[in-house]
């Protein structure tokens, strides 16, 4: 299942956000969104995910997705957005109570979401008693369980401090490995970009363009090896370069606002 | 250049650094409160036994349970909280009723919001107790009446709590939950609701306070049963044995609704 971003423009009142936004992702492809800050990339994640109407243009989807799959698009909040009166397996069952599966069948789903996220000795926990890096874990579980054909994960990792953030970069890398799954990945982070992304859409300042869409020529496994470092950092690098003096301008519209 | 021990002697002795964090944490003990309660009730006893007040003014602690137990004993006392629980009860559970489907619909209804908070705007502030003589007109001079105030007080202040609990529960749940396709009522039911909870109860706590309140006030202006009516009586006759001992059954019975809420904070909100 490909989804499609089709000449996307969006605005908050008088204030233009996105402008003539337009990128494909295809089955299995991970596509990270980075740009300056307020350069629209969470409201382009929302009008992916039809949480947002666009000014004009429109988020489509070609193609069937995976059998069994009760949510293809699905998100993974920078918050987490767990139930705090919900343990973690009901947390993980929330989103499966209204389709027509019967209490097993729902069961096996959440079973199957838990011992993927090593979450499994704690489904009868709260999400107050869990770590940031946890809450992250139910929240990735979460989407799991729905059987989701495309991850929209909004700044997944921003809200965790930076061990914890590189565990769980390798949950997901390793979740996405078999490329059963794509996902649109939006963050501030360069380097979780060039080691996730498969390509990466680079956004101007608002109102946010496309300025460049920059392909990774390595799979995610090579991105592992130590003689990658170098390349990878210079990609970094070579991403920063475009980004740099919009994202200087943008600190200081945001410091005068 | 000096070396680090001549250093050190001539800056002189090593100062401790003062503590400064202290205080801003008061913390409750509830030995302490029982303990100064019971001292004041010992005082209290004291000074009347020592007949240094009038106990035609202020009865000693003693006389008022003894006026308890006669009470208690003559059946008047299950005859006046009987008639006191009814009204609160059917006022307070038909308050509550409207007041949670008023709330819940201006919390979730832009047309319920932009009615319903102008005259809840509009008509919150008057005191309800004011409107008792409009209702026995209405509603003739049995129960209904002073049903129908209390159910009036408990009305706005929960549907104000209500409205204001479903404001506060989190958008980002409430995206969530629309990010998986789960329909409204599951929303409601599954999010708001439980999100909403603690602001509704801390409501149920406001309108059990309303209630108790109005009921006394009712049955002193049109009652001869309950027991605000059983208190003005003792006022009128100067048997303030009996009036003290109607106001301790009334702070029981605060006590009481504060002690069942208290039990329900703790069974609904134990995620908190």
């Amino acid at each position: 299942m490909d989804l499609i971003a089709d000449h996307i423009r969006h605005r908050f009142g008088a204030l233009e956000v996105l402008d003539d936004v337009s990128f494909t992702v295809s089955s299995g492809e991970v596509v990270a969104i980075v740009g300056p800050s307020g350069c629209g990339k969470s409201t382009l994640l929302s009008i992916l995910g039809g949480l947002l109407q666009p000014a004009s243009g429109a988020a489509r989807w070609r193609g069937a997705p995976p059998a069994g799959s009760f949510n293809p698009l699905t998100f993974v909040f920078q918050d987490f957005a767990l139930l705090p009166w919900g343990t973690v397996e009901a947390n993980v069952e929330f989103p499966l109570l209204h389709t027509a599966l019967s209490a097993g069948e729902r069961r096996a789903l959440v079973d199957d979401a838990l011992r993927r996220t090593g979450l499994t000795d704690f489904r009868g926990t709260y999400p107050k008693q869990l770590s940031g890096g946890m809450r992250q874990r139910v929240g990735i579980a979460r989407a799991l369980a729905v059987r989701p054909a495309i991850l929209l994960m909004d700044e997944p990792l921003s809200a965790l401090d930076s061990q914890t953030r590189e565990l769980l970069l390798e949950d997901f890398i390793r979740l996405l490995a078999d490329g059963a799954m794509g996902a649109v990945y939006v963050t501030h982070n360069l380097e979780e970009a060039v080691r996730i992304a498969d390509r990466i859409v680079v956004l101007s300042r608002r109102p946010g363009r496309i300025r460049e869409i920059v392909p990774i020529a390595m799979t995610r496994a090579e991105r592992g090896a130590p003689e990658a470092r170098a390349k990878l950092l210079s990609l970094q690098n070579d991403l920063w370069s475009l980004i740099r003096a919009e994202a200087i301008d943008a600190e200081r519209e945001v410091q005068h606002a | 250049m000096l070396d680090r021990a001549t250093q050190q002697e001539e800056q002189g002795e090593a100062q401790p650094v003062a503590f400064r964090g202290g205080g801003f944490a008061p913390r409750a003990s509830r030995h302490a409160g029982w303990i100064a309660l019971l001292v004041v009730i010992a005082v209290w006893q004291a000074a009347g036994s020592a007949g240094l007040v009038n106990s035609l003014f202020l009865p000693t602690p003693l006389s008022i349970a003894r006026a308890i137990w006669q009470l208690a004993v003559s059946g008047a006392l299950w005859q006046h909280v009987s008639y006191s629980l009814m009204r609160i009860g059917t006022g307070w559970i038909l308050g509550t009723i409207a007041g949670v489907a008023v709330g819940l619909a201006i919390g979730l209804f832009s047309h319920a919001r932009a009615v319903g908070i102008t005259f809840i705007s509009a008509l919150f502030p008057i005191p309800k107790i004011a409107l008792l003589p409009l209702l026995i007109l209405w509603l003739g001079i049995g129960e209904e009446p002073k049903i129908a105030t209390i159910a009036l007080g408990v009305f706005f202040a929960t549907a104000i709590s209500v409205y204001s609990g479903v404001d506060a529960v989190p958008r980002n749940l409430i995206r969530m939950a629309q990010s998986f396709n789960v329909p409204f009522s599951t929303i409601v039911r599954r999010v708001i609701w439980p999100g909403a909870l603690p602001s509704i109860l801390a409501g149920f706590r406001i309108s059990a306070s309303v209630a108790l309140l109005l009921v006394v006030s009712a049955e002193m202006i049109g009652a001869d049963h309950g027991i605000g009516a059983f208190v003005l009586q003792a006022g009128n006759l100067m048997q303030t044995d009996q009036l003290l001992a109607g106001v301790v059954i009334l702070s029981l019975f605060g006590l009481a609704v504060g002690k069942a809420i208290n039990w329900l904070e703790a069974r609904l909100l134990h995620w908190r």
